[in-house]
């Protein structure tokens, strides 16, 4: 079989497109927003149930709804975007051709067959067992099969990226090393292939165990093995997204990394540490020791979030810098101030950058402290944090993305310029307030997967303050705010796509890898050469936006201490 | 200029000089991040809220007996129209809650200033203790019985809640807690 060396360069970027490679970019990307839309449409109906004025869903038909909700975003929607994000990585990036395409096509299909088999099990109603799904309660057996054939087909994925990037080291198509994305993207890979691995451990036995051929699931052992899954997976988002942050800051401004040994250090922190977090939802479970869990929680000495305060310190300094160098150098933020605001590429994935670190990394902290946990375990802080982390930040990390890969990709014409425009504030700043007011619900203790918060009908109801109410009425009404701007991004992509106007390329040629497709070689600076300018400061700006987070952060952390040391003497 | 979606300029990019701000920043986040780090050590020597590590292997049936034991000894009187013993213990002494499908039971009635050795454990799925509007919340586990000492501060009506979804009536799995005098 002939190897496919059919290659595009985009007129536009001059970026090159490897046709297999292009074609599953297209068709992940298509999945993903398919789920996106479901997984959109279930949480427009878990809101207005958990909406007390309300109250929309019978108890059975909410559980179900929240549990093909979570799956839906939390899995399809985020693992598909992601698969076309690593062949893009991989494949485009370097400028080579994907290995195996027919075993990508292999996977993508066992994804989409995964997506469907795990969403009709839901859909069956017997098992509305949520995202998290915990033994001993059981689920119908095709939904752990849905999510088994599911990971087998990214497991698939990871290996096709790791099978390009040694196709492109093999053919020579880059010199040096890889590009800082493409690292950033070799990180959520490995991430992944851990998680997955955890998800068999796991999801095997229990899918046996749903059919009859184990007799037994320990529940403590179930929680520590799925959470390795669990939480690991939501850990290849922050790697994917920290990558695309680094891309569009490159796309957008030019901008080039501050320090690669700073920024890929970070990457390989991630690696080292990310997987320990997983631990944090165990802090309130019997049978394991608090030194497991300070260790593991900390990520080891919260090196982990050390990377994450790096990664939010390098991604606007390497803008400022840029902006800097292009002349905009008054004051402290005029390089933030003459960004480019109505960009939705660049205003998506800066919201995602404010929301992730500030609302999302902190309250991830908080909650993952060992006592600090007692407060708020499976209260609707729970998803407030990460809804800022995998919504605000994955999610509008991943639709800023969008709106670049559109023109370059479909070859189409964003439709609907002015509602793409507004697209990210309306989402981020709706899901921002949604989430800052579910963990204000959950700081009053509201419990997170509750049908009915005002307990009626109970034997022993119990009464919530006025101010839960309040907290849940305005996050309700955040919510949907957030979910209008959900929808706007599906219909400017999906109009986008199939009615947008088209890109004419006079120049469109499809030439080979041999002759002339890999980049001229380019000259090996010898000499140190860097940002690093004595004297003064390379990006005050962002330093002092940096100092912003780390005083919130403090106070924030002792305010929840001060919190705990009133609350009832246990031990 | 190589971007960050380029491979960078120099080969031997990992000797680049990194600019002081860099140093700066990433010197002060990992001050903070020991400091956060050798908090929670530092509250298990001098603050009073930690989760204990007591916990043993247990049976439904056994931890039953034992509940049933407790409830025969110091039911004080029972309450609502399903006859739900209340228990008050002497101060110091073993209190066993059971977590099931969807009720906590029997009732506690605490001492305020006291302690208790609270004993924790469900009969078939996971549950969640949630006191409110104290907001401690636990995970319970079928199989695990887990043993906190808990001083209760002040006199009051609490509520127990269950905030591990636990099926369709999960909602109606609540409970109260009384600390008198």
């Amino acid at each position: 079989m002939a190897i496919n060396r059919m290659f595009r360069t985009c007129p536009s970027t001059g970026l090159q497109f490897h046709q297999p490679a292009e074609a599953l970019i297209r068709w992940n990307a298509v999945a993903a927003v398919v789920s996106l839309l479901v997984g959109g449409i279930l949480g427009l109906l878990v809101v207005l149930t958990r909406w007390p004025a309300l109250h929309l869903l019978p108890a059975d038909a909410f559980y179900q709804a929240l549990t093909a909700h979570g799956l839906n975003m939390l899995v399809f929607w985020i693992i598909f975007f992601e698969m076309a994000v690593l062949y893009f990585a991989a494949s485009t990036l370097l400028r080579c051709r994907l290995a195996t395409p027919h075993m990508a096509w292999l996977g993508f299909w066992l994804m989409v067959a995964g997506a469907l088999l795990n969403n009709y099990a839901v859909w069956r109603g017997d098992s509305s067992v949520m995202f998290t799904s915990y033994a001993p309660m059981g689920a119908h057996p095709t939904f752990y099969l849905g999510l088994i054939l599911f990971a087998v087909g990214a497991l698939i994925g990871c290996f096709v990226f790791l099978g390009t990037l040694a196709v492109a080291k093999a053919e020579k198509t880059y010199v040096g090393s890889v590009p800082l994305v493409t690292f950033g993207a070799l990180t959520a890979c490995i991430i992944a292939i851990f998680t997955i691995a955890s998800g068999a451990i796991i999801l095997i036995p229990t899918f046996l165990w749903s059919v009859g051929l184990v007799g037994y699931i320990d529940s403590l052992m179930y929680r520590t093995v799925w959470w390795a899954f669990g939480h690991s997976s939501q850990q290849i988002n922050v790697s994917a997204h920290v990558a695309v942050w680094y891309a569009i800051a490159a796309i957008v401004f030019g901008a080039r990394p501050m320090n690669e040994k700073v920024s890929r250090g970070a990457f390989l922190l991630y690696i080292l540490f990310l997987q320990l977090a997983s631990a944090h939802h165990l802090l309130a479970d019997p049978g394991l020791t608090s030194n497991w869990k300070i260790f593991n929680t900390s990520y080891a000495f919260y090196l982990a979030v050390l990377a994450s305060m790096v990664h939010g310190f390098t991604v606007p300094g390497a803008i400022e810098l840029a902006q800097r160098e292009k002349g905009y150098t008054k004051g402290l933020f005029e390089w933030l101030r003459k960004a480019p605001w109505g960009n939705p590429v660049f205003s998506g994935m800066f919201i995602s950058l404010v929301g992730f670190g500030f609302l999302g990394g902190i309250s991830g902290v908080v909650l993952g402290t060992e006592q600090l946990n007692l407060l708020m375990h499976n209260t609707f802080y729970v998803p407030g944090h990460f809804h800022a982390t995998v919504v605000v930040g994955t999610t509008l990390a991943f639709m800023a993305l969008t709106y670049f890969l559109i023109p370059v990709l479909f070859r189409r014409e964003l439709a609907f310029p002015k509602l793409a425009q507004w697209q990210p504030y309306v989402f981020g700043i709706g899901m921002s307030v949604f989430s800052l007011f579910m963990m204000g619900a959950g700081t009053l203790g509201v419990p997170r997967r509750h049908w009915d918060m005002t307990m009626a009908g109970n034997l022993l109801p119990h009464e919530w303050p006025g101010t839960a109410y309040l907290m849940v009425g305005l996050m309700a009404l955040a919510g949907i705010l957030a979910i209008v701007g959900g929808a706007i991004y599906i219909l400017v992509t999906v109009w986008s796509v199939f009615f947008g106007k088209r890109i004419e390329t006079p120049d469109f040629k499809r030439v080979s890898a041999r002759d002339g497709a890999a980049p001229a070689p380019q000259p090996v600076a010898v000499s140190l050469t860097g940002h690093g300018s004595a004297g003064h400061m390379a990006a005050p700006g962002t330093f002092v936006l940096a100092m912003v987070l780390l005083v919130s952060f403090v106070l924030y952390y002792f305010v929840n201490w001060r919190y705990l040391s009133s609350v009832w003497p246990l031990s | 200029m190589p971007t960050a979606i380029d491979p960078p300029k120099n080969r031997v990019w990992w000797k680049d000089p990194v600019d002081k701000v860099e140093i700066t920043w990433i010197v002060l986040a990992l001050i903070w991040c020991l400091i956060m780090f050798f908090m929670m050590p530092y509250w298990h020597v001098y603050g009073k809220q930690n989760l204990s590590n007591e916990a043993y292997r247990s049976t439904p049936e056994l931890f039953s007996r034992k509940t049933q034991e407790m409830v025969d000894k110091y039911t004080v009187r029972t309450e609502t129209d399903q006859k739900i013993p209340v228990v008050h213990p002497p101060a110091g002494s073993d209190v066993y809650l059971i977590a099931r499908l969807w009720q906590w039971w029997p009732l506690v009635e605490l001492e305020a200033g006291k302690s208790y050795r609270l004993h924790l454990m469900s009969m078939d799925w996971l549950h969640g203790f949630s006191l409110q509007p104290e907001n401690i919340n636990i995970q319970v586990h079928p199989g695990y019985e887990h043993v906190l000492t808990v001083t209760p501060t002040k006199e009051g009506t609490y509520s127990i809640v269950c905030n591990e979804y636990c099926g369709i009536n999960h909602h109606t799995m609540t409970s109260k807690l009384y600390v008198v005098k």
